[in-house]
């Protein structure tokens, strides 16, 4: 059994950059007259799970795209490693980017090139030099991770949608980033799979001391690997809190999640 | 007064094109070059669009020299024949040929391809891993149809001529050195210049609209099969309207004659 770690029901702002990895402060995002995100706050701790709640459409995948400036916010800072992100210049973002994994809700792999050459993109694009043999030894573990070696030469077209998934999160966590944004990491695979990935994103934690967002809709994965779950609603944060705390609430909004 | 309907639709895409191409000048030719993927893309748009032109190419040489032979034979100077199809084909046919078949087939890829990168987020996942798609993608494929429809323009003309050499030999006999060197004594730097460089712009339009077409394409299937069919369309008719300006500008020129 996990032990969890225990934290406050609402995480006080008091900044502390060495403690804080990233830090979302008032944040607004609308498309048009979708009004997204509205004064969203959430800060996430070294080597802390955080796990984002939220119905369909609420925007979830909205807001780690802010996080990683795939979107730009209305309004607000974004703090990563203590530098606000919407305000970096291409350079900087690739600084940044190069310490962040970001898993797609979609996964997102390059579909003209095999799993091997998915894999090494990542390392060959952001400028640090890596050997052939690095490079070749990097690929296999992040594949071993995930137990698919042996579909390193194959096209994505020939995975399934689970096989998929798990190619996208050995790119993800290939160059041994210390923040992973995770978008439904578990979603469409089978229980025991699913499993797995919540055992993978554990072991990570501990072995690199990640701190990761998840966004999950999947109750068992927010069970395992929470350390803290935050309901995102009408474009805020309505609670946050352990998982246990949320569990036992009595509000209604709240207990929709968990029934 | 604010333009509305297709008219404010039209202007507004038209500035849109323009800024991309901006983009393409500003960003995408300063370093960080991605030789690699730009040599990648020459094969791919070059030479695999070969066969293609080659075959229309030769067809085309050889039916146009049959449909012209009565016409000449008609006023006795059945023995121009060489040089009246050398000069079509080079000035006019073939760069305009070439050109349409190359927006069809490269024009039409590329809008797929970017327009199913982009709704699949791939492009998204270029850009957090440290490379800035506009330049992986765009910029190279913009640069290596510019360079590449010359050279397949130059080599699509050869091909023509070959064809109208067989075209001719159908009913007359004329030796193969006999009707180059007739063909050639009769172009000028005025026939072939301005043919060449306006193949550049030719393949810089159809680069420029099938990455603009799926780079902004929507979600969708849908949104793909539009962004690759509208890539088609419009640069065709953009060939045509640089082959109006290009023939215009030889006119005052001078080099038209
Ligand atoms: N690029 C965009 N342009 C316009 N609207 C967008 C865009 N991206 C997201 N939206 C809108 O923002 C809202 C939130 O979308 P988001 O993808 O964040 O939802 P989500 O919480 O991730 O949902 P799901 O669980 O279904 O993935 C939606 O209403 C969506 O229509
Ligand atoms: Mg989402």
């Amino acid at each position: 059994m996990l032990s969890k770690k225990e934290t406050p029901a609402i995480t006080d702002t008091s900044k502390n950059s060495g403690e804080d990895v990233i830090v979302v402060e008032h944040i607004y995002k609308r498309f048009g007259t979708n009004i997204v995100l509205e004064d969203f706050n959430l800060v996430v701790k070294r080597e802390e799970n955080v796990v984002v709640l939220g119905k369909s459409g609420a925007g979830k995948s909205v807001l780690i795209k802010c996080i990683i400036s795939l979107l730009k916010p209305d309004k607000g800072r974004i703090l990563v490693f203590g530098e606000n992100v919407p305000e970096l210049n291409h350079d900087e973002l690739d600084r940044i980017r190069a310490k962040i994994g970001f898993l797609f809700q979609g996964n997102a792999l390059y579909d003209s090139m095999t799993v091997r050459e998915n894999l090494e993109f990542p390392l060959r694009r952001h400028w640090i030099d890596f050997s052939q043999k690095d490079v070749d030894a990097l690929v296999m573990d992040a594949l071993e991770n995930v137990g698919l070696t042996h579909t390193v030469d194959m096209m994505p077209e020939e995975l399934s949608g689970g096989m998929l998934k798990r190619v996208a999160l050995a790119r993800t966590m290939i160059l041994k980033p210390d923040v992973i944004l995770y978008d439904e990491p578990t979603t469409g695979l089978d229980p025991v799979t699913a499993r797995e990935i919540d055992n993978l994103i554990i072991k990570l934690q501990k072995k690199y001391q990640t701190s990761s967002i998840i966004i999950s809709h999947d109750m068992n994965c927010v069970k395992n690997t929470a350390d803290r779950v935050v309901l995102l609603l009408d474009g805020k944060c309505y609670i946050e809190g352990a998982y246990e705390e949320l569990e036992r609430s009595n509000d209604e909004k709240i207990k929709q999640f968990f029934e | 007064m604010a333009l509305t309907g297709k008219a404010g639709e039209f202007f507004d895409e038209t500035g849109r094109i323009a800024r991309f191409a901006g983009r393409f000048f500003t960003m995408g030719l300063k370093p960080r070059y991605e030789i690699r993927e730009l040599l990648t893309q020459c094969f791919i748009i070059g030479y695999k669009s070969l066969p293609l032109i080659g075959l229309t190419g030769f067809i085309m040489g050889l039916v146009l020299t049959i449909q012209l032979r009565p016409s000449l034979t008609a006023y006795g100077v059945e023995s121009e024949l060489p040089v009246m199809v050398g000069i079509a084909i080079v000035r006019e046919i073939g760069p305009v040929i070439t050109a349409l078949i190359f927006a069809g087939k490269i024009g039409s890829s590329i809008g797929a391809e970017l327009g199913s990168m982009k709704v699949t987020e791939q492009i998204d996942a270029m850009e957090v891993s440290g490379t800035n798609p506009f330049k992986y993608l765009v910029a190279t494929r913009i640069a290596a149809s510019t360079l590449m429809l010359p050279v397949l323009t130059i080599l699509g003309d050869a091909i023509s001529m070959y064809g109208a050499y067989i075209g001719v030999n159908i009913r007359s006999v004329t030796s193969f050195h006999l009707f180059f060197s007739q063909i050639f004594n009769s172009l000028s730097f005025g026939d072939l210049a301005p043919a060449v460089i306006k193949t550049f712009f030719f393949g810089f339009a159809v680069g420029l609209i099938g990455c603009f077409k799926g780079y902004n394409s929507s979600k969708g299937t849908r949104g793909v099969g539009s962004s690759a069919n509208s890539a088609v369309v419009l640069s065709s008719v953009l060939i045509f309207i640089i082959d109006f300006l290009a023939v215009q500008l030889t006119d005052i020129l001078g080099l038209n004659y």
